[in-house]
């Protein structure tokens, strides 16, 4: 049973979004896949009095590419991305990751813009978000604005999204095929006890890592990158680099795992991942 | 579960039928189809989007009815396990299923069925991994999902 909000809206377009929920305030939840929101309201961890559905808001939705960059809506599926050969040529960080989210009926429904605004420490998009350098699009009441991805994940299941706000597009970087993303999951739900998306920019001589799973909020592998400069990237020093993956983060410790596992799974698929990711050429 | 009084009418396809349904546009699509149209083919395992009992197509796409709002169900096509054989006959990925003992208590069946039957529409020869993975999101606490994995492998031959 879920708790039956007061009020149900399904705008057509984001403009008519965006001013229901400038007349809600903070009554006012968007709903998209509803595959997180769905569950948090059944526990009562969420009981919006009034949702409004971004099912209907056809601009929300798509694949396309801009300025250089890729633009992704926030309504697109986990599905949609997994199948679409346009992100396998040019940015394949977001076809390998898509399908190892939950299950098939996961994907067909929920939505990238929805995990990232979610910002479930164990999500997979973020961490991808955060090791392409993406860019989130936000609408707002006054206007659009862009936030790196360095600075949305701001605590557990926060974002830098302000009340009002609603995630417009994701826009990303083509990159080469050398990235990877390894994920060791929770076997019931599928979320990620630690995922690693690695992106070795070949030309600018440089590797991103972040991580997900082990931590409050998912985060850039400073360090491993750091180890990793000014030098090939050989087995051995990977493996070194690795090392220091979970170094300095507050780690998680529940059911699924204690903070020595989750770092031990760090270190074990940041090595991974950079190998594999450099692997493919 | 209708605290508001806001009901809407929602129109859509239930396998082959228009059919409306008054209800709370927030009604879980599982509880539309069990209570509003008595179709309790579909089952409720975990009611949170784990064990794949309650899954449905919708435009042809297996989701997980106890996580969609009815709403969201307006306009679409939708199949359900009552909708699989047709005219008195059993789909071949039924009768797989009884042919293989694929089936015991029953209640991961009806998804399970659904979710073989997309699996093999878009790839009618799918490898033991592809199956394995067309079925990764339905639960069977019965059969140990070897018969399962059989029946899916003998629907393709049939
Ligand atoms: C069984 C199960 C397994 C799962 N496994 C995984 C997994 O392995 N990996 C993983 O990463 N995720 C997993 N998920 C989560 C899934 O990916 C969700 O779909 C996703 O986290 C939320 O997307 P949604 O479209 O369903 O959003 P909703 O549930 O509709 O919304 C989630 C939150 O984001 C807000 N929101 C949504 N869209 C926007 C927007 N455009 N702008 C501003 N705010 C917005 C909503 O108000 C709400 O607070 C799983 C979920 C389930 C039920
Ligand atoms: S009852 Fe819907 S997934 Fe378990
Ligand atoms: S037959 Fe009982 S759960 Fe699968």
């Amino acid at each position: 049973m879920i708790s039956a909000p007061f009020d149900y809206h399904r705008p057509s377009s984001l403009a008519e979004a965006l001013s229901l929920l400038a007349r809600h305030g903070d009554d006012a939840r968007v709903l998209a896949g509803g595959h997180s929101l769905v569950p948090a309201m059944k526990l009562r961890l969420a009981e919006p009095r009034v949702l409004v559905d971004l099912s209907r808001v056809a601009e929300l939705r798509g694949i396309s590419e801009k300025d250089g960059r890729i633009v992704i809506g926030a309504m697109t599926t986990h599905a949609e991305l997994a199948s679409s050969s346009f992100l396998a040529a040019k940015c394949p960080l977001l076809t390998e990751t898509a399908p190892q989210i939950g299950d098939i009926q996961v994907r067909n429904k929920g939505t990238i813009g929805g995990s990232l605004a979610h910002a479930d420490p164990a999500a997979d998009w973020p961490p991808v978000a955060l090791a392409l350098d993406a860019e989130m699009e936000v609408a707002g009441p006054s206007g659009s604005r862009m936030i790196a991805a360095a600075g949305f994940f701001t605590d557990i299941m926060q974002t830098a999204l302000r009340p009002g706000e609603v995630l417009r597009a994701i826009r990303v970087r083509p990159t080469g095929p050398s990235v990877a993303y390894v994920k060791t999951e929770q076997k019931a739900s599928g979320f990620a006890l630690c995922g690693v998306a690695v992106v070795v920019d070949r030309a600018a001589n440089r590797v991103s890592v972040a991580i997900t799973g082990i931590a409050a909020t998912p985060f850039r592998a400073s360090q491993v990158e750091r180890a990793l400069e000014g030098g090939p990237l050989t087995a051995e020093r990977i493996g070194e680099a690795a090392r220091v993956a979970a170094a300095g983060a507050q780690l998680l410790s529940d059911m699924h795992g204690s903070a020595d596992y989750r770092a031990h799974l760090a270190q074990v698929n940041v090595r991974r991942a950079i190998v594999r990711a450099s692997a493919r050429t | 579960m209708d605290r508001s009084g806001m009901n809407v009418r929602v129109m859509c396809r239930v396998n082959g039928a228009n059919v409306t349904i008054e209800a709370h546009p927030m009604m879980r699509l599982l509880d539309a189809l069990r209570s509003k149209l008595r179709l309790t083919g579909t089952k409720e395992g975990c009611g949170e989007g784990e064990c794949g009992a309650c899954a449905v197509l919708v435009d042809g796409d297996l989701v997980n009815s106890c996580l969609f709002p009815l709403l969201h169900a307006e306009g679409t096509a939708i199949t359900t396990i009552e909708g699989v054989a047709a005219g008195g006959r059993l789909h071949a990925v039924q009768e797989a299923f009884l042919a293989c003992g694929g089936a015991q208590c029953g209640i991961c069946t009806p998804g399970m069925v659904l979710a073989a039957i997309t699996l093999l529409e878009r790839n009618p020869n799918p490898t033991e991994a592809e199956v394995k993975a067309g079925l990764a999101g339905n639960l069977c606490r019965c059969t140990g999902y070897m018969r399962i994995f059989e029946a899916v492998v003998s629907a393709c031959r049939r």
